[in-house]
């Protein structure tokens, strides 16, 4: 496992897209949240409004978390990985791990960069609430890369995978949103991965919500999870077959 | 060229299988929504199936609901009455909500009015004093015409002519003004003249914790006092679109009429306005699977360029082809055009099937003229169409599929979403949905914002700050300068 690790780290350390990723996803992190802070001063939620950034960010995320092997796939590396790592699991669970790393992170510096410039640009955010929500944030965003590197061992064409990802995280809220039936929207709410960004960030008037923060984030992890299992059974199962993007 | 393109297009199995599974999915989405779309209204303790609201002479759904103190007028004739100040209740207003207050909301309304009759939803034509927007001609729940210049006290007359109707304002009943004339079509000889007061709901908008906003509404009334009123006499009093109901403040405070010394004095409540996107379901809520099938376009649309580059194939296509504008741009017209048909076949199916399954359910679908269902869905393929072509150009700009789609998804979904459910402020929103290749979504509003009722229009209720041409426009912009620019980038490299 440690030589699968270190093989899995070199790669990304000597190419650029991983750090890039990562990168990118505390900038627009920031950057959303900034704005957001400075818009919307007097809202019901300044926590919230504070750390809105993660909306944008948890794309750059699960983009890194695809990236990271899909992109074998797109170039032809997944062949030589396989060769020198025969063990799927082994690869699977190496990147996994290091994605792991890097985007918490990353997701560190862009919670922490959020909510730094809501406390500088929001005089009324409180200081309780805000622990929990960025943790909560935090561990969210490794959770997305996770559902990302998933979902790419399960589609492994990095454009379609991106697009699922995607789907998942931004097309379930708007349908969501143009549900009538309330009952049927609590039910997208309570299913939908991305709700836990919500949930989590949420500081006021919780007890509408229609999951809680940590159940929410429950039901995020059990996305990645359910990416991750049915990745590797579909990853042992198939032949690796580089696929063009 | 372009049927070169249409045929690499169709010959790769995956892509036709996405655009067709765009299709599908707004057709499926849909109709699952309409089933899962309840609907009842109680009488008494029976649960019962909703009375569709009134509609007026131009179709659309509207609230016909005031006090209106009338008699029959046959033939041509007219109605001359002075406005001598209005007074209003506004119950429990904010900040605490705790009291009844004297005041009146900006679209309370008194005046005289032509009527063909006092079913709600019949034609009219209405001088008016308002709350806080001086004299106005409004006629038929949409057409509305300010008589600039006049306040306080005010002459109203309006004068019939056939099924011609004109409203006249004056400061002294000497010398009159004409504000306005209109047509109501198809007017019986014999219509109801008279006096009238409604008075709107008290409206404010609060930001919600969890997205969007809340509007709350509180009951207000109206109570104006006429004088010098022709004809005189043989009042009749109709509560027109009453539906029984009574809040605490009308049990000691009925609307109605008095009259004494020649001065007659009409109290109401309600409004005679079209209905807002908020008070049924619109049209454009039945394509559910709009932003799903959107995804699926952008990503084929991607694909169809980066594959080209990825495979190769661009150098066999550069060899037959050498002009890269041309290639460029027929690619661009087959992913166009591929997906403006998907999206006329989804939104045309979809619309009228699901229209017609709420209907059928007894759930009441906010009514529209041809040409705005028309709009709808010529506006959804267009949409698609152009989301695709602004997909498939960055394709071409970045030659790298992820970035691609990510680029397009981020700026036509992620502005949509933070605008309508997120906690960024209405202000925000609207500007995401100016500035953002997210403003196209605005050719999906059925119903327009009406300047004559008062209402926080906002993105997150379904309202754009831009036309619904003009928000496709911006879209087309992006995507025509996603295609400018990958053009001139692709004749500078090699490929």
């Amino acid at each position: 496992m440690t030589a699968a690790l270190r093989a899995e780290w070199s790669k990304i350390r000597t190419l650029p897209d991983f750090a890039l990723l990562l990168a990118l996803t505390v900038v627009l992190t920031v950057a959303v949240s900034a704005a957001s802070s400075a818009a919307g001063g007097n809202g019901p939620d300044p926590v919230h409004a504070a750390l809105l950034g993660v909306q944008l960010g948890q794309a750059v995320a699960a983009i890194a978390g695809v990236q990271i092997l899909a992109g074998e796939y797109g170039s032809g590396l997944i062949h030589p990985t396989l060769l020198a790592v025969p063990r799927r699991s082994r690869v699977l669970g190496a990147k996994a791990a290091l994605l792991a790393g890097g985007v918490a992170a990353a997701a560190l510096a862009a919670l922490g960069g959020s909510a730094l410039a809501g406390w500088l640009l929001l005089p009324s955010l409180p200081a309780g609430g805000l622990p929990r929500a960025v943790t909560g944030s935090v561990l969210y965003l490794v959770l997305i890369a996770l559902l990302g590197l998933g979902t790419a061992a399960v589609v492994r064409n990095t454009v379609a995978a991106v697009g699922v990802v995607l789907s998942l995280l931004y097309v379930l809220p708007v349908v969501m949103e143009m549900l009538t039936d309330p009952q049927w929207q609590r039910w997208v709410y309570r299913l939908t991965p991305s709700s836990a960004a919500q949930s989590l960030q949420t500081t006021v008037a919780t007890s509408a919500l229609p999951l809680g923060p940590w159940p929410a984030l429950a039901v995020t992890a059990g996305w990645s999870i359910g990416a991750l299992a049915l990745g590797l059974l579909l990853l042992t199962r198939r032949d690796a077959i580089a696929y063009g993007s | 060229m372009i049927r070169a393109e249409w045929t690499k297009f169709r010959t790769v199995r995956g892509w036709v299988a996405g655009v067709s599974a765009a299709v599908l999915v707004v057709v499926l989405l849909g109709v699952l929504a309409a089933f899962g779309t309840h609907q009842s209204c109680m009488a008494g303790n029976v649960e019962v199936v909703c009375p569709p609201p009134p509609t007026g002479p131009g179709g659309e759904a509207v609230v016909d609901h005031f006090t209106f103190v009338h008699q029959p007028l046959t033939g041509d004739g007219e109605i001359t009455a002075r406005v001598s100040g209005m007074t209003g209740t506004i119950t429990y207003p904010p900040p605490n909500h705790d009291q009844i207050v004297a005041g009146l909301v900006p679209w309370a309304k008194a005046g005289i009015m032509v009527k063909a009759g006092t079913k709600p939803g019949s034609a009219y034509a209405s001088v008016l004093l308002s709350g806080h927007h001086g004299v106005r001609m409004q006629a038929d729940f949409t057409r509305d015409v300010a008589a600039p210049g006049f306040s306080g006290e005010v002459w109203l007359r309006l004068k019939r002519t056939g099924d011609k109707i004109t409203g006249y304002a004056s400061k002294d009943g000497g010398t009159w003004r004409r504000i306005d004339t209109v047509t109501l079509a198809g007017l019986p000889s014999t219509v109801q003249i008279g006096l009238f007061a409604a008075s709107p709901n008290d409206i404010t908008e609060k930001a919600s914790p969890l997205g969007g906003h809340l509007v709350q509404a509180r009951f207000t009334q109206a109570a104006a006092d006429f004088s010098q009123v022709s004809p005189a006499g043989g009042w009749t009093y109709e509560n027109v679109g009453d539906d029984g109901g009574r809040t605490d403040w009308e049990k000691t405070h009925p609307p109605g009429f008095t009259e004494s010394a020649g001065i007659v004095t009409v109290t109401g409540s309600g409004d005679i306005v079209p209905l807002g996107l908020t008070e049924g379901m619109p049209i454009e809520h039945t394509l559910t699977g709009l932003f799903a099938a959107l995804l699926l376009v952008v990503v084929v649309a991607v694909l169809f360029v980066t594959a080209e580059f990825r495979r190769g194939l661009i150098r066999t296509t550069l060899i037959a082809t050498p002009s890269r504008g041309r290639v460029l741009a027929a690619k661009a017209v087959v992913i166009g055009g591929v997906t403006f048909a998907a999206g006329l076949v989804a939104a045309g199916v979809t619309i009228p099937l699901v229209v017609h399954l709420l209907g059928a359910r007894d759930i009441f679908v906010l009514p529209v003229p041809w040409w705005t269902a028309l709009r709808v869905v010529a506006g959804t393929a267009a949409l698609l169409s152009l989301a695709a072509v602004f997909a498939y150009a960055l394709g071409a700009i970045f030659k790298r599929g992820v970035a691609a789609v990510a680029a397009a998804v981020v700026l036509l979904v992620v502005p949509q979403l933070l605008a309508t459910s997120s906690v960024l402020p209405t202000g925000a929103g609207q500007w995401l949905t100016r500035v953002t290749p997210a403003a196209a979504f605005a050719v999906l509003q059925s119903i327009p914002a009406y300047p004559q009722v008062f209402y926080p229009y906002s993105p997150a209720d379904g309202y754009y700050p831009l036309a619904p041409w003009a928000g496709l426009g911006v879209l087309l912009l992006y995507a025509a300068a996603a295609l400018g620019l990958a053009v001139a980038r692709f004749r500078r490299v090699d490929a």
